[in-house]
C-alpha cells in the first residue's frame, strides 16, 4: 500500500473533537491545506454537491441556477455557468464528462462545456437524483413521489413505479447491492429495485418524516435521520436498530469510505467515530446563520465538501477517506487517454438491472430446487400400513359395564380405530405443512421495524 | 496532538515521460469494487457470446486429388507435412502451411488403404488393394518446400507384393516393424525384408484395422468385420484377448498419454472407450454422431479426439465425455474418410468424398497468429470466467448451442425418439416378466456380445 492512512491521535487529556480546522491546518501540509476552502456565494444558495468516483471533480448547483465543476487538483473552475432556473439536485454521470441536473420542471443532462444535450421530460419535476454507475441507469424521486430508472446509453425508461406515500426528497443509493432507498414522511424507508413494482423492503424508522438516509460503503449499515430528532443506525442483515442516537435536526447525513458519519444540523457539522457512533470524532462550525444543505466526504481524500446557504466549504477530517485507490477502480490521476479506455471499459461491463436484488452474493448461484423433499409415496403407504396394523393390534380393555362387550360393538369399536389412524395420518400430514408456513412468515418478520408491514401484507 | 492526512503527490501517481509506462495502484478492498460478482457473470456472458462471434473453424480446403480420399497420415517430426492417399492410387504431401501438394508418390494400381509414417519420419509406408506394400523416402524438412520433382524411381524404397489386398497399414513406434491387415490375418513386416517377419490369424474374417500402441511398442490392436477387435502382442505367437460386439469397429486410436486407454469407432454412430486391462466394458460411450464413426484420432494431449463420419460431419470429444464438445461441417463436405489432430493439438484434417482434405481449428473460437501478451492474458481471463459460469443456464445454453445442418438434425431426433421407444419397450418387457429374470445392462456393457480369450 502506498500512500499512508490519515489520523488524528490525542495525546494526554486533549479530544480529538476538541480540535477545530485551524488547529489541524497548522499541522498539515501545504498540499493538504489546499483542500479546506470555504467559496462565499451569498446570492444563488443554498448549494448541493457531488463528486466523481474517484473524487477529482466537484460538481455544484445552487437552487437559484448556477452550476460549476470545479478539478480539486487544481482548483480551478471548469465550467461555471447560470441556468436561471431553480437546480434542485446534481448528480455526475459515468466520468466527470457529463452531469445531470434537476431544474425546476425537467432533467437536464449536460456536458462538461456546458451544452444541454438532454432533456428527460418524462421523470417529471424532479427533487432528487442518484446515478447508478455500474449498471448506467438514472433514477430520480419527484415532486409526486414517482421513483424512475432511466438507461442512459440507451435512453430507455427501465422502471417507473409510485411510491404511494407522497412527495420525498430523500432517495440515497446503496452501494453494496446498488438498491435504492428513499425515506417518507410517515417514516417508513423503502427499497426499491428497477425491476419490480413492490418495494423489496419497508421499514419504519423514525415517528416523523425521515429526513435522511446514508450507508456504509461495506453495504451492511444504513443511517437514518428523522424530524423526531433522532438519528438511528441499522443493520441490514437482521433490518434491526443497532443504535439510537440524538442528533437534532439532522438536514444530512453520509458515510465517509472508512465508516465515519457525518451529520449536519443548521449551521453545525458532526463527525461520529467510525468505531462507536456515538462517540463525536470532530465537530466543525460554520458561520452563524448558515444553514447546511448537504455533506457529502470526498472519495480518496479526509475532506468533507459542505453545501450551504451562502456557499460552499471543504473541511480536513483525518482518516475518513480510503488512502489508496485502485486504478482499475476510480484514478484521481487518470489522463484523457486511460478516461476513454475506461468508458469503453465500463460499458462493456454493464450491468443489467436484473442484477440488483437485496443480496448480491446470489448472483452466479444455482438456484435451489424448488421441491420440498416430501417422503415418497411408497414410505408414506408403509407408514400408514404401519399404523393400520397397530391400530387393529390394539386389544380393548374389558369394561366393567354390562353390554358393552358386545362382539358387534368390540368390533365397530376397532374399526372406529383403525379409521382414526387412517384420518389421523392424512391431517397430521396437512398439519405438517401448515405449521411449516406459519413458522416461515415468523422467521422473516423477526424486526421490530417490519412489524408494522405484516399484517398488511398477510391481508 | 498528531494529525496526518492523506496526502499524495501528483509525481507519484503520474509518469514522467511519454514513453513511460502508466503508474498503476492496486486496491483489493472487496468495499471499492461492489457488484464484482455481478460483473463476472456479465463477463462470461460476453465471453461466451463472442466465442460464438468468433467461431469460425473452417481454415481452408485443400484441392488436388481426384477420387475419394481414403487415408491420411501425419508426419511425426515434421509438423507441417500431412500425408494423403485417395481412391485411385494417388498419395500427395501436403504443407499445412500453404495448403499446397508438395509431392505425389505415383505408384499404386488399385486403391491406397493404408499410410503410415516411421517415428523417425524418413519413411512412409503405404498399401493398398493391388496387393502391394509400399515404402517411399520422405523428403526432409529442410528440402520439404523446394522438392517439386515427381519423379518416383527417387522416393520408391521398396515395394512389396503379397497374396491378399490390404486394409490398413500402421507403423510401431520407435522400432522397425510395422503391421498390415488384410485377408483374414495381421502381418508384421520389417523394412528390410520382403515378406512378413510374423503374421497373426484368428477366424476368417477380414481385419479392417490395426493400430500400434504409442507406448508399448508390442502391442497392437486390431478391429475385424466379425465385428471385433482384438489385442495382440507380438512377443507371443498368439492373441491377448479379443472379444465381439454387436456392431463393426471402423477404426481404433489409443491414447497416447494413457497408453492402456483405446477408443473404437463404431458402426453403430457410437465410439466406446476401452481401458485395455479391464475388457470386456467400455469405459465411456460417446454418442452424438448420427451415422457409422468412420475414423478417429486421438489429440497429442490425450484429452480429445477428433472423429469423422458418414453423416457428413466432423466431431471433436473429450476423452471422457459422453456429447462431443464441437461439430464441424460445410455444405460441400461429403462423407468423411478419414481424420487427424495435428501434431500441435491445434488444427484438425479431414479427408472426405468429395477429394478435398479440410484443415479446422481445434478450438473454433481461438484466434491465429502472434498474440500479444496482454491480448493473451485477456483471452485467458475470458477463458476462467467462461468456465467459472458455465453451468449456469444462461451461460450454458449459447455455450452449447451449435447449428446443426438440417438432415442431421432430424436424424439425431430420429435416433432420440428410436433409443426411447426401445427403452419403454424393454421397460415394458421388464415389468411384465417374472423379476430378476431380465437384468438391467449398463449401455457400456449391452454392445458386446462375447469375449474369445
Amino acid at each position: 500500500m502506498q500512500t499512508e492512512e490519515g489520523r488524528l491521535e490525542p495525546e494526554g487529556l486533549e479530544k480529538t473533537w476538541r480540535f477545530n480546522q485551524q488547529s489541524i491546518a497548522n499541522e498539515v501540509d501545504v498540499a493538504s491545506r489546499k483542500n479546506q476552502f470555504d467559496l462565499v456565494l451569498p446570492d444563488l444558495g443554498p448549494y448541493t454537491l457531488d463528486y466523481t468516483s474517484s473524487g477529482r471533480y466537484m460538481l455544484s448547483a445552487g437552487r437559484k441556477g448556477h452550476l460549476s465543476i470545479i478539478d480539486l487538483h487544481t482548483l480551478k473552475p471548469i465550467k461555471d455557468m447560470q441556468v436561471r432556473e431553480t437546480v434542485r439536485d446534481v448528480v455526475f454521470l459515468h466520468n466527470e464528462l457529463f452531469f445531470a441536473a434537476a431544474h425546476k420542471k425537467y432533467t437536464y443532462i449536460y456536458n462538461r462545456a456546458g451544452t444541454e444535450l438532454h432533456c428527460l421530460k418524462e421523470h417529471g419535476a424532479v427533487l432528487k437524483l442518484q446515478f447508478l454507475k455500474n449498471h448506467f441507469l438514472l433514477s430520480s424521486i419527484n415532486k409526486s413521489g414517482h421513483l424512475h430508472y432511466q438507461d442512459i446509453t440507451t435512453g430507455q425508461m427501465i422502471g417507473n413505479y409510485r411510491s404511494g406515500l407522497g412527495r420525498s426528497d430523500v432517495l440515497q443509493l446503496n452501494p453494496y447491492n446498488n438498491v435504492l432507498a428513499s425515506g417518507h414522511s410517515g417514516g417508513t424507508v423503502r427499497m426499491w429495485k428497477p425491476t419490480s413494482q413492490a418495494q423489496l423492503v419497508e421499514m419504519l424508522c423514525h415517528r416523523g418524516p425521515v429526513t435522511a438516509i446514508a450507508f456504509h460503503p461495506n453495504g451492511h449499515l444504513m443511517a437514518t435521520a428523522g424530524m423526531d430528532k433522532k438519528l438511528k443506525i441499522w443493520d441490514l442483515r437482521k433490518y434491526d436498530v443497532v443504535q439510537t442516537l440524538p442528533a437534532g435536526l439532522a438536514k444530512s447525513i453520509d458515510f465517509s469510505q472508512k465508516g465515519m458519519l457525518a451529520t449536519s444540523t443548521g449551521s453545525f457539522v458532526q463527525v461520529l467515530d467510525s468505531q462507536d457512533y456515538s462517540r463525536r470524532y470532530m465537530i466543525h462550525t460554520m458561520a452563524k446563520g448558515y444553514q447546511i444543505n448537504k455533506v457529502l466526504f470526498r472519495p480518496y481524500e479526509d475532506v468533507l465538501g459542505i453545501g450551504h446557504s451562502s456557499g460552499l466549504s471543504s473541511i480536513l477530517i483525518p482518516g475518513s477517506g480510503e488512502p489508496n485507490f485502485d486504478s482499475w477502480v476510480a484514478n484521481p490521476y487518470e489522463t484523457v487517454k486511460q478516461r476513454r479506455e475506461t468508458e469503453v471499459r465500463v460499458l462493456l461491463d454493464k450491468l443489467p438491472p436484473e442484477s440488483i436484488m437485496l443480496d448480491p452474493t446470489q448472483i452466479g448461484n444455482l438456484r435451489n430446487s424448488r421441491k420440498k423433499e416430501k417422503p415418497a409415496k411408497e414410505e408414506i403407504e408403509a407408514e400408514k400400513e404401519a399404523a393400520v396394523a397397530a391400530a387393529k393390534n390394539v386389544s380393548l380393555k374389558k369394561k366393567k359395564t354390562k353390554g358393552r362387550r358386545k362382539p358387534s360393538k368390540v368390533a365397530r369399536k376397532k374399526q372406529e380405530g383403525i379409521e382414526q389412524a387412517k384420518r389421523s395420518f392424512v391431517e397430521q400430514n396437512e398439519d405438517g405443512v401448515m405449521k411449516k408456513k406459519k413458522k416461515q412468515k415468523r422467521v422473516t418478520d423477526t424486526s421490530i421495524a417490519l412489524q408494522p408491514f405484516v399484517s398488511r401484507k398477510a391481508t | 496532538m498528531r494529525v496526518k492526512v492523506i496526502s499524495r503527490s501528483a509525481d507519484e501517481f503520474t509518469r514522467e515521460r511519454s514513453n513511460d509506462l502508466q503508474r498503476v495502484s492496486r486496491n483489493y478492498d472487496p468495499n471499492l469494487r461492489t457488484q464484482e460478482k455481478a460483473v463476472e457473470y456479465v463477463r462470461a456472458l460476453n465471453a461466451a457470446k463472442l466465442d460464438k462471434v468468433f467461431a469460425r473453424p473452417f481454415i481452408g480446403a485443400m484441392d488436388g486429388h481426384v477420387d475419394a480420399i481414403s487415408c491420411m497420415a501425419k508426419n511425426p517430426s515434421h509438423l507441417k507435412g500431412v500425408f494423403s492417399g485417395s481412391m485411385d492410387g494417388d498419395i500427395r504431401l501436403w504443407d499445412i502451411a500453404s495448403r499446397k501438394t508438395v509431392c505425389q508418390y505415383p505408384g499404386h494400381q488399385g486403391a491406397v488403404r493404408g499410410l503410415s509414417v516411421s517415428t523417425d519420419g524418413r519413411i512412409l509406408v503405404s498399401c493398398g488393394s493391388d496387393c502391394t506394400v509400399r515404402l517411399w523416402r520422405v523428403p526432409l524438412a529442410s528440402g520439404i518446400e523446394s522438392d517439386d520433382s515427381s519423379d518416383s524411381s527417387d522416393k520408391t524404397l521398396a515395394s512389396y507384393v503379397w497374396k491378399n489386398a490390404f486394409w490398413a497399414v500402421d507403423h510401431q513406434w520407435e522400432g522397425n516393424l510395422f503391421a498390415t491387415a488384410g485377408g483374414s490375418q495381421v502381418d508384421i513386416w520389417d523394412h528390410n525384408r520382403s515378406q512378413p517377419v510374423n503374421s497373426f490369424e484368428w477366424g476368417n474374417d477380414t481385419v479392417i484395422s490395426v493400430r500400434f500402441n504409442p507406448g508399448e511398442p508390442n502391442v497392437l490392436a486390431t478391429s475385424s468385420s466379425d465385428r471385433s477387435i482384438a489385442i495382440h502382442d507380438l512377443r507371443t505367437s498368439s492373441s491377448a484377448i479379443k472379444f465381439q460386439m454387436t456392431t463393426k469397429t471402423n477404426s481404433i486410436a489409443w491414447n497416447p498419454m494413457e497408453p492402456m486407454n483405446f477408443t473404437a469407432a463404431n458402426e453403430n454412430c457410437n465410439c466406446y472407450s476401452y481401458d485395455a486391462r479391464k475388457l470386456p466394458e467400455a469405459k465411456c460411450v460417446h454418442k452424438d454422431h448420427v451415422s457409422a464413426v468412420m475414423d478417429i484420432d486421438y489429440s497429442p494431449t490425450g484429452r480429445e479426439f477428433v472423429t469423422g463420419s458418414y453423416d457428413r460431419t466432423v466431431r471433436i470429444f473429450q476423452y471422457n465425455g459422453g456429447h462431443s464438445r464441437e461439430i464441424y461441417h460445410t455444405k460441400r463436405m461429403q462423407r468423411v474418410f478419414c481424420v487427424k489432430f495435428s501434431c500441435d493439438a491445434s488444427y484438425v484434417i479431414s479427408g472426405s468424398d468429395d477429394t478435398n482434405l479440410r484443415l479446422w481449428k481445434a478450438k473454433a473460437s481461438e484466434q491465429l497468429g502472434v498474440i500479444l501478451p496482454r491480448e493473451r492474458k485477456k483471452h485467458e481471463y475470458m477463458e476462467a470466467v467462461k468456465n467459472r459460469y458455465k453451468h449456469l443456464p444462461e451461460v450454458k445454453r449459447i455455450l452449447r448451442h451449435r447449428h446443426l445442418p438440417k438432415p442431421i438434425y432430424k436424424a439425431g431426433l430420429l435416433r432420440r425418439t428410436m433409443a426411447d421407444a426401445e427403452k419403454r419397450k424393454e421397460d415394458r418387457r421388464r415389468a411384465h416378466s417374472a423379476p430378476g429374470s431380465m437384468p438391467r445392462k449398463s449401455i457400456r456393457k449391452s454392445k458386446i456380445i462375447q469375449v474369445i480369450e
